[in-house]
């Protein structure tokens, strides 16, 4: 401590606070740039759009009130589709959250001959990526007629979005005192009244924090929703959104005020739920190894 | 206590073996949602895939195709590169964001907004700036008097564009997972190595580097499998263009198998990744437990 009062040591504490700053002032612009970029241009005039700046001359909401009042073709839909991507998110959250919280009331409360195989089908979910199985589902739910259904959707974001909060319930429930079960036992309760009245309860914060990973999770997904969806006022806006680009003429700056309205919900959610959506890859891997 | 006794005490063998039976059921009453989940849209989708990539003339196919070479060696730069130079990144700039000063928090915090921004929005962006003619970058460029460049109409700059997006959209997250796992290591091993007169540069190769060899393994297999199925940011940003040439797996299957109507070649071209993929997924079998 007494070393910092002294004069190198004072220098020393300098000289890191402006190489510190140096790197802060790059990391910020490369992070920040593309987002005020987006906001930059959904509030640009039609007119002003070909002449690029880093700031706006004559900033206009007219790009918000089209697309909230739908009054451009490429917005017809806009509170349809935004209603898709509600409806398959808020779907994916619910039944995420139902399979989760019975799963790891399994995995990690009770030791049962195949848990292993459990675990072990959880990870291989959690990492191959989606896009391998795409093609298969899509023939499947061709197969069953469920194309152009919210439900495929919904099935594929349930089955994508488990693993990893199966994952994150399972760590927290384990450090759960071991007194649940035996609670349950001496009020004669069976296993299923354990669940409802003793553990539910007591998993509330992560199943909240892993419901909102869940519907960011379908909220986000695009790949799914474009091979599932077709038809404009069915679709979810990210696939709305990239429809436009197959045009000419996209409007862009409209395009981006459409862009900064889907990415609020994520944003807010993201930083309110940040230390969940990490937490469950870090303990496994800080505790696995 | 090895006698049997009668009626079945807590510790006799046929009482255990009861319990153990009731538990197995009730685990898998418990799990069978999730198990119905994963047989019906992973393995069976999986199987699915597998029987029919098992066809070798798809693979006679692909590999005549230049556009499939071509996306072969893309997918390599973008996983084997990018990935890389992305978690390099990660490491450094997790050790940068542990400070413990008040505006460094402030910074870590705005530095998670491209992590937390859906990759469509950002996407565009970046696209609406690479554009040749009223982009800002090119517009810079003009600025300074050099000659405008078709950021997204050729390959080298087309694929460097998906490549860079990668970056800006993935490296917050392991970053943070970086500093999580930074957080995690004792103070007291650098206290410890304070009294040698560690150098910052000594501490992270002898302290720092081998406690997070493990985490940066894993977070490096990880991110790896998932950039390897990656559709989303190599289709958005360039759709293959320009002439195909800057495809990955995922789009160029998704046109094999869509916009071709060779449903079977689409599958192959995953089939061809599935081995490498597996591969990995073994070694994070063994290492990460849920």
């Amino acid at each position: 401590m007494g070393e910092d009062l002294s004069a190198p040591g004072r220098r020393k504490r300098r000289g890191l606070h402006i190489g510190l700053s140096l790197v802060a002032i790059v990391l910020l612009g490369w992070t920040l740039f593309p987002v005020y970029y987006m906001l930059l241009l959904s509030f640009t005039r039609t007119d002003d759009l070909f002449q690029p700046g880093f700031y706006v001359d004559h900033p206009t909401v007219k790009n918000y009130t089209y697309t909230m009042g739908q009054e451009n073709p490429f917005v017809r839909y806009f509170w349809h589709q935004i209603g898709n991507s509600l409806v398959v998110a808020l779907w994916a959250m619910a039944l995420v959250a139902a399979v989760a919280a019975l799963g790891s009331f399994a995995m990690a409360r009770m030791k049962f001959r195949f848990r292993r195989f459990v675990s072990g089908l959880t990870l291989f979910t959690y990492v191959i990526p989606s896009s391998f199985l795409a093609i298969p589902f899509f023939k499947m739910m061709a197969d069953y007629d469920l194309i152009d259904t919210k439900l495929s959707l919904i099935l594929a974001m349930t089955t994508f979005a488990s693993p990893y909060a199966l994952w994150v319930l399972s760590d927290y429930a384990r450090s759960l005192p071991p007194e649940i079960e035996e609670a349950g036992a001496i009020d004669g309760a069976g296993t299923l009244a354990t669940f409802f009245h003793l553990y539910l309860p007591l998993i509330r914060p992560p199943l909240i924090a892993i419901g909102t990973y869940a519907f960011l999770y379908a909220w986000n997904e695009y790949l799914y929703a474009l091979l599932l969806l077709t038809g404009e006022p069915r679709v979810t806006l990210p696939v709305a959104m990239s429809n436009f680009l197959t045009t000419d003429n996209a409007p862009w700056n409209l395009l981006m005020a459409v862009s900064t309205v889907y990415a609020i919900p994520p944003v807010v959610l993201y930083y309110c739920f940040k230390r969940y959506l990490v937490s469950g890859l870090v303990s496994g891997a800080v505790s696995g190894t | 206590m090895s006698a049997p006794t009668r009626d079945g005490g807590p510790r006799a063998p046929s009482r255990a073996a009861r319990l153990l039976r009731s538990r197995t059921t009730h685990g898998f009453f418990f799990t069978a949602p999730l198990l119905v989940l994963f047989a019906a849209f992973v393995i069976y989708p999986m199987a699915f895939g597998i029987y029919y990539a098992l066809d070798a003339d798809s693979y006679r196919a692909l590999f005549s195709d230049p556009t499939f070479r071509q996306t072969v060696v893309n997918t390599l730069w973008y996983v084997g590169f990018a990935v890389n130079l992305k978690l390099v990144l990660a490491l450094l700039l997790s050790g940068i964001l542990d400070f413990p000063f008040v505006w460094i928090r402030v910074l870590a915090a705005l530095f998670l907004i491209p992590w937390a921004v859906p990759a469509l929005p950002g996407i565009l962006s970046f696209r609406w700036m690479l554009n040749s003619q009223w982009g800002i970058f090119n517009h810079l460029l003009s600025k300074f008097g050099l000659a405008s460049v078709p950021w997204l109409a050729q390959h080298d700059t087309a694929l460097g564009a998906v490549m860079i997006f990668h970056i800006w959209k993935y490296l917050p997250f392991w970053t943070i997972i970086f500093l999580a796992g930074r957080r995690a290591i004792p103070n007291e091993l650098y206290e410890a190595t304070a009294i040698d007169g560690a150098s910052p540069v000594q501490n992270f190769f002898y302290v720092t580097f081998p406690l997070l060899r493990n985490l940066y393994l894993i977070c490096t297999l990880l991110s790896m499998v998932f950039t390897l199925g990656d559709f989303t940011v190599p289709w958005l940003m360039t759709g293959g263009a320009p002439g195909d040439s800057t495809h990955v797996l995922a789009t160029l299957a998704y046109r094999y198998t869509f916009a071709m109507g060779r449903l079977e070649w689409g599958l192959a071209t995953f089939a061809v990744a599935l081995p490498v993929t597996l591969g990995f997924i073994g070694l994070l079998l063994r290492w990460v437990k849920i």
